[in-house]
This record gives structure tokens, C-alpha cells and sequence, in this order.
């Protein structure tokens, strides 16, 4: 038992660094500093705590090392610029507004989807409202039938944003409340409907194909629509965050990524493996519990962000 | 669940086990694999690289390199080590009490949660947003209730809009639909009319949980469950109104609820809520997801606080107590046969499965109970997850499409066939196997493929049944993953059984020797 005992007391003093060391940037660490071994380790190190990967945080350490073996770059200062600059470069300048409606071909329809617990309904109020700040006419369609008390949830945002609800039976089928909510969206002749949908594990291939039904239904009554399928992920998200990407993706051809919850200690790297992995751009980052605390993805400020304490 | 990790650990792992010699190099090279396996598993960086430092100073010692089956040893210490990482050394120690530490699932379940007497025993939920803190609730409710205790739901969360009437929800559906002895029930307390946007209600929620107490001990509530509502660690405001409830109510148990899916965040998030309220406990919620689920450990570490339940899916009774060996062998692949056992036993009460046994002795199995016995397969879970279970099952079954709708149809045929019919599969002539098929609406080839499984699963049947418990166990390891991933697939797909009714005919024969031996 000698053994045990002197391994776990390593364990936990290896911990206190961790409790104690989390908070500290790598900026201070690296700064003013000449590179070395040490320094690239604790670079990659930071992107892997930031939830970037371990291949992506391997591969851009390795062209730091590159640069600096080429002389390029010789301070711990130039490697951070070099590693924004490369992280940036996963997205390029491109076109992050919402995909709106041809003009007179009705309303533009906005799929929202995400695990459960991702923030979808707190998004659409921000989305919302911040559509309505800019003068559209929004109608929201309740299609989470299954949660308890998620239509309630949404007609409270939408009490308080001055928008209407379309909703259906608790347990109803959600393709049903979609395809009135539509309906009601070409009638009304709303700028925009937006529809949540129920949390769902990714890995659960019936509720996966449900959201699919959605489309297909939103889809026969408006032939470009949905417009935009966005996907919520949690900036909290670990790797898994791939794979949410890529069933959604699969069933629901998603066109951008909401990041929620970008204000708290989270550094929402998971965005850039799935960058790379699946190509999908990220439109809006969620940065607090109010309408108002929503901002469009700035890739420039997010990865600088990613390194700050 | 955590198949993936399983995974990556088997293939850091395989090439040190088949070797008959490690060298110091051997075990670096897989600690560096194990490492890169952890880290994507969203183990947190500096948890991963103190396990491996630790699990390659045991294994580089003599004990390991002069082991007479070195790649069984360094097994051996990832998994102690894997256990005591989840579980802290009671669990390690339960587990090698109880055998020789690796064999999955022998370890004693984690301990529940503390109970006062008098009640009401108080439990606080507190988490982020969003990771799943009224549902889990709800599902601890229904698990006490089962248990015989009066619970008392209080909605504490007055900032996200309608949380209260989700939980309200939540409460009278468990108390309805759950079973549990005389005097058991959950109850609901809310002050809905306390709800304000966000960030006006801060604090109100201390005297709302102050009012459920009152209201818990005049109402004789055994546990009274608090439900918070979702916060980030680095609200000081918000983080200060838990401190106040916690002042204000001194809850028996203040629980984490923590997303399995988290990133390298769960270190901060965790560590700031054990340090500004001292929980006792952690659940998991979403752990049905294909996570590779190493928050768990990063959790367990950095609060060293013990992981209480897991939350497996949407449903109310989705919950289990954690079991740290168990999860652990399920890391390493080794599957977790006593999760499945129970699983199976919730559904199967002794009679049932006594009469059952009873039967299958004698051939006599009909197609009715096949069905039925396919029916609370499906209720144990999706065919995957209970496979996944399965000692050595899990990388084999990987690239196999089981499909849920298979089971859709063989249910379909056997519910095609008449009572006559269902009870002496013997009669299904080709007219009556043409009929059925056009019933359930598939090809008579479907139909032919069915009974041909249905009659090899008799036969296994009257095989097995000599057997004790322990024997059939073993007979089920004996087989190959191989054979285990073609049954599997079988039951899932009839046609694709490899026993033809020849050779089930003689298995019979095989079989009649044997008893005749016996006797």
C-alpha cells in the first residue's frame, strides 16, 4: 500500500497545479521570452486546453517549430502571432450574414437544432431579436413537443419580444407544428419564421431522421427553404462536438454554427476541428443570457480571446 | 458509451499484450498512445499526463518487465489505475477484494447519497446552464420514490423562463407513471409568480427554498430536491445566491450536475463550484451520447469528490448509481456484464425467468415468447448499447449496422403468424410462410431466415439450460468475438445466423447424449 499512497499524493500535487495554473495566459507565459522546446509545449498545451484537438494542436505546433528552425521567428511573442494568424486562416473572409429569402418568394426560414442543453432556445431570442431590432417581421414555431414545458419557454421569450407563436399538442408530431408554422409564415406573409427544435443526441438515429422530416416538410411548401440551418454547440463542447457537427450535418445539412455560452471560461476551440473537419462556418457566438448578448462571429477576436486569461 | 475510448485503449494496448517481453521502450511508446487517447477523450491535459506518469513508473519497474505475461500487468495497472482515478481507493480496494481487480463490474456500487432522520433529507443540484439539472431532478425523484421515499421537487430556478413549470411537469409525470411501495409520492413546491428576467431574481431564490423547507417538514417530505438554476462558475452574483441557499438550508448533499461532453473547461467549471460550495457529489448527465466521456475523470480529480449517478437518456427513469470498476472496464473494453445483468433483471422478475428457463429445457419455447423476450430486450436499450456491454463484443460490433428496424420486422412477422402457428413453429409449411410474409410485409425468404434463428436460439436454449449461471457466462465468453458479433447480428438480422437447422438438428442429437451422459 506504501506505493499506492506515494503515487496519489503525486497525483494530487500535480492537481494543485492545475487548480492553480488554469487561470494563467499564455500570453504571460510566453512573452518576452526566447523560444524553446518548453515554451512550443506549453503553446500546444494551451490550444489543447482551449479544445482545439490534439491533431490540430500537434500539426500548428509543429509549423511553429518549423518556423523557428527556419529562423523566421525566435520569441515566445512572434510564435503567438504566428499561431493566431494560422488559426485565423481556418476562417477566411466569407459571407457570415443569415441566407435570406429571395425577395417576393416568401418568407426565409430559419432551421435551429442542437443537442439538448445547447442553448437553441436562448439563441432564437437572441437571433430574434436582434432581426427585429432591424426592422423584420419574425414568427416563431414551437416544434419541441417532447420536453416538458419547452413551448412555455419559448412563448415567454416571445411575450417579451413582441413576436407570435406557432405551436402544436405536447407529444405532437414536430414535422406537424412545422408544417403550420410555415403555413402560418407564407400567410401572414412574415419576413422570417424561426423554428426550434427539440434537443437531440446526435446518436439517436430516429430523432436525427424527425429533424430530417422537418426539413423535408418546411422544404415542400417553401422549395429554398430552410434558408439557414443552424446548429447550436456548447463552447464547452469537447471533441464530441465533431461528431455533433457531422450527424447534424448529415441530416439537416447545416450552413453555420451558433457557438453559446462563449462567456464563460470556455474557449470554444471545438469549432476549429470542426472548421476543418467539415467546413462549416461559425455566424453568431452567444456571450450571455440576455437578447442583446449576441455578436457576430469575428474570427480575429475569437482566436485572440482563446489565449487571453 | 465510452466505446470510443475503449477503443483507443485497446489499440494502445494490443500490441503490448500479445508481446511475451516488454522493454522500458515497449511501455513509453504505449503510455504515449494512451495519452494522445485520454486528451482525446477530453481528459484534462495535466490529469492525463499525471496518469500516464504514474502508470509507466509501476509499470517500468522489475514487477512488470519480469511478469510472466507482461502485457496482462500493464493491463492490469491501467485499469487500477483508471479505477482509483474514478473512484478513489475504496473503489480500487472493493474491486480487488471481490477478485483480482480487473474483472469487470465486481466492484460494490458507489455509495448513494446521505439520508438524515429525521427528514427532510436536503439535496441542492447546482450546475452550468444547460447541463441537464431539471431533468436529472426529475429522474432522481422517480429513483427515490421507487425506493419508498416521499420527495419533494423545488423549483429554485426563477431565471430561465418557464423552468419552473418544467419542473412541475416533471414532477407530476414521475409521480404518476413511476411505482413505488404505499407513502411514497413526489410532491411539487414553485413560487412561479417569483420569476423575473435575468439577473433581476438574483437571491430570490434563498427564500423560496427556505419556504420549500417549511413547507417539506409540515408535509413529512423524506428528501426535498432544490433545483437551481444553471449558472456560469464565474457569475459572482449568481455563484453568491448558491452560497446564500447553502448558508440559509445546509443541504445534506449539494450535487454537480456536469454534461459528459464537456471539454478541458469541466476542470474550471468544476473546481469553482466544489471550491465555493463543497459538494458531495457529481452526476453525469448525457452519458448515452457517443462521448468518450472523460470529463469523468477530470471531474473526479480536480473536486476529488465522488461521482454519484449517471444520466442515460431522456426518459425518467434514465438514471444509475456510477460504478467506477464498471466504467473502468468498459474503457479497456472489457465490457460490463453486470450492468447488463441488472438491466435485464429490471425487466425479467424471477418467475418469469425461471418459467422461461423451465421451458427452454424443454424445447418448448414458442415464437410468443421470443417476442416477448425481444420486446424487453428493446426495453434494456438499443442493441448496440447492450451489446457494447458484451466482454470483447465492443470493437467487433463497431462496423456492423445493426439496425433497430430489423427487430420492427421480425416483431412484424411473428405477429403475422397464427396463436397455432406461434406455438409449433413446425406447421409453417411454404403456403403458410408466403401467407405471413405478405402479412408483415416482407418476402417468405425473411420469414424462413426467422424461424431458422427462432430454432437455433431454442437449441442454445436447451444447451444453456443445463448449465448454472456462472456456466453460461462462461460458454457466452468462450465463444469468440467473432461468433459473439454474428449472434448479435443474428438476432438483429435472422438470415444472417450461421447455423443451419442441420446442424441445429445436430446440436439436438449432441445435446440428447449429453443429458443422457448426465443422468
Amino acid at each position: 500500500m506504501g506505493l499506492f499512497r506515494s503515487t496519489v499524493g503525486k497525483l494530487v500535487s500535480g492537481l494543485r497545479k492545475t487548480r492553480e495554473g488554469t487561470g494563467v495566459a499564455i500570453t504571460t507565459i510566453l512573452s518576452g521570452k526566447p523560444l524553446s522546446k518548453q515554451l512550443l509545449r506549453d503553446l500546444e498545451k494551451a490550444m489543447i486546453q482551449a479544445d482545439i484537438g490534439i491533431k490540430t494542436a500537434i500539426e500548428l505546433r509543429k509549423d511553429i517549430e518549423a518556423g523557428w528552425e527556419r529562423g523566421e521567428i525566435d520569441n515566445g511573442d512572434q510564435a503567438l502571432e504566428m499561431l493566431k494568424e494560422q488559426l485565423a486562416a481556418y476562417f477566411p473572409a466569407e459571407d457570415r450574414s443569415l441566407r435570406m429569402a429571395e425577395p417576393g418568394s416568401g418568407p426565409t426560414v430559419i432551421l435551429v437544432c442542437g443537442i439538448n442543453g445547447a442553448g437553441k432556445t436562448t439563441s432564437i431570442a437572441k437571433i430574434c431579436k436582434s432581426l427585429r431590432d432591424e426592422g423584420k417581421s419574425v414568427l416563431l414555431g414551437a416544434c419541441d413537443t417532447f420536453r416538458a414545458a419547452a413551448v412555455e419557454q419559448l412563448e415567454v421569450w416571445s411575450g417579451r419580444l413582441g413576436v407570435e407563436v406557432v405551436k402544436g399538442q405536447q407529444g405532437g408530431d414536430p414535422a406537424a407544428v412545422a408544417f403550420d408554422a410555415t403555413q402560418a409564415a407564407i400567410a401572414r406573409k412574415v419576413d422570417i419564421l424561426i423554428l426550434d427544435t427539440a434537443g437531440r443526441l446526435h446518436t439517436q438515429s430516429h430523432l436525427m431522421d424527425q429533424l430530417a422530416k422537418i426539413r423535408r416538410v418546411v422544404q415542400k411548401q417553401l422549395p429554398d427553404a430552410p434558408h439557414e440551418v443552424l446548429l447550436v454547440i456548447d463552447a464547452t463542447t469537447g471533441q464530441n462536438g465533431v461528431n455533433q457537427a457531422r450527424e447534424f450535418a448529415q441530416s439537416t445539412d447545416v450552413t453555420g454554427i451558433f457557438l453559446s455560452k462563449l462567456d464563460g471560461s470556455a474557449r470554444g476551440g471545438i469549432v476549429i476541428a470542426i472548421r476543418e473537419l467539415l467546413n462549416l462556418p461559425v455566424k453568431f457566438i452567444g456571450v450571455g443570457e440576455t437578447p442583446d448578448d449576441v455578436e457576430p462571429f469575428e474570427p480575429g477576436r475569437f482566436v485572440e480571446a482563446m489565449f487571453e486569461a | 458509451m465510452l466505446g470510443n475510448l475503449s477503443e483507443k485503449f485497446e489499440n494502445a494496448l494490443r500490441h503490448l499484450s500479445g508481446k511475451s517481453e516488454i522493454s522500458e521502450n515497449n511501455v513509453r511508446e504505449a503510455m504515449d498512445d494512451v495519452r494522445t487517447a485520454l486528451l482525446e477523450a477530453d481528459v484534462h491535459y495535466e490529469v492525463a499526463d499525471s496518469f500516464c506518469e504514474q502508470v509507466l513508473e509501476q509499470a517500468t519497474g522489475e514487477k512488470v518487465l519480469k511478469a510472466v505475461e507482461p502485457g496482462q500487468q500493464m493491463i492490469k495497472i491501467v485499469n487500477d489505475e483508471l479505477i482509483r482515478l474514478l473512484g478513489g481507493d475504496e473503489a480500487l480496494a472493493a474491486a480487488n477484494e471481490q477478485g483480482d481487480g480487473y474483472v469487470p463490474g465486481q466492484a460494490s456500487a458507489g455509495s448513494e447519497l446521505l439520508f438524515v432522520s429525521p427528514g427532510p433529507t436536503v439535496i441542492m443540484m447546482c450546475g452550468l446552464q444547460g447541463s441537464g439539472k431539471t431533468t436529472t431532478c426529475g429522474k432522481l425523484a422517480g429513483h427515490f420514490k421507487k425506493r419508498g421515499k416521499k420527495v419533494m421537487l423545488c423549483a429554485a430556478d426563477l431565471q430561465r423562463p418557464a423552468a419552473v413549470t418544467q419542473l412541475q411537469v416533471l414532477a407530476d409525470q414521475v409521480d404518476r407513471e413511476v411505482e413505488g411501495p404505499a407513502g411514497a409520492g413526489v410532491s411539487f413546491y414553485g413560487e412561479p409568480e417569483k420569476c423575473a428576467e435575468y439577473g433581476k431574481a438574483v437571491g430570490v431564490a434563498v427564500e423560496v427554498c427556505k419556504n420549500a423547507l417549511k413547507q417539506a417538514k409540515q408535509d413529512g417530505v423524506d428528501v426535498l430536491i432544490l433545483d437551481t438554476a444553471g449558472r456560469l462558475h464565474i457569475n459572482d452574483d449568481l455563484m453568491g445566491e448558491l452560497r446564500r441557499v447553502n448558508a440559509a438550508l445546509s443541504p445534506h448533499n449539494i450535487l454537480l450536475v456536469i454534461d459528459a461532453m464537456t471539454g478541458q473547461d469541466a476542470v474550471n467549471s468544476a473546481k469553482a463550484f466544489n471550491d465555493q460550495l463543497e459538494l458531495d457529489g457529481v452526476v453525469l448527465t448525457k452519458f448515452d451520447s457517443d462521448t468518450r466521456g472523460g470529463a469523468a475523470l477530470t471531474v473526479r480529480q480536480v473536486t476529488g469528490k465522488p461521482i454519484k449517478y449517471i444520466g442515460t437518456g431522456e426518459h425518467m427513469d434514465a438514471i444509475e448509481p456510477f460504478h467506477p470498476a464498471r466504467i473502468a472496464g468498459r474503457i479497456l473494453g472489457m465490457g460490463d456484464i453486470v450492468s447488463l445483468v441488472e438491466k435485464a433483471q429490471e425487466q425479467v422478475s424471477e418467475e418469469e425467468a425461471a418459467a422461461l428457463q423451465e421451458k427452454m429445457a424443454q424445447g418448448k419455447m414458442t415464437m410468443d415468447d421470443f417476442l416477448s423476450q425481444l420486446k424487453k430486450l428493446r426495453k434494456m436499450g438499443s442493441m448496440k448499447s447492450i451489446l457494447g456491454m458484451m466482454p470483447g463484443i465492443g470493437k467487433a460490433l463497431k462496423d456492423l449496422p445493426i439496425e433497430e428496424k430489423q427487430i420492427d420486422q421480425t416483431e412484424a412477422i411473428i405477429q403475422s403468424m397464427t396463436r397455432a402457428e406461434r406455438n409449433d413453429v413446425d406447421l409453417l409449411d411454404n403456403s403458410r410462410r408466403r401467407r405471413i410474409a405478405k402479412g408483415a410485409g416482407q418476402d417468405a425468404k425473411a420469414v424462413s431466415q426467422l424461424v431458422k434463428g427462432f430454432e437455433m436460439v431454442s437449441v442454445m436454449g436447451q444447451q444453456m439450460s443445463g448449465m448454472g449461471m456462472l456456466g453460461r457466462m462462461k460458454s457466452m465468453a468462450g465463444m469468440g468475438s467473432a461468433e459473439m458479433a454474428a449472434m448479435a447480428q443474428g438476432a438483429a438480422q435472422p438470415g444472417r445466423l450461421k447455423g443451419s437447422s442441420k446442424q441445429s438438428q445436430k446440436n439436438k442429437r449432441k445435446f440428447k447424449q449429453r443429458r443422457g451422459k448426465r443422468r
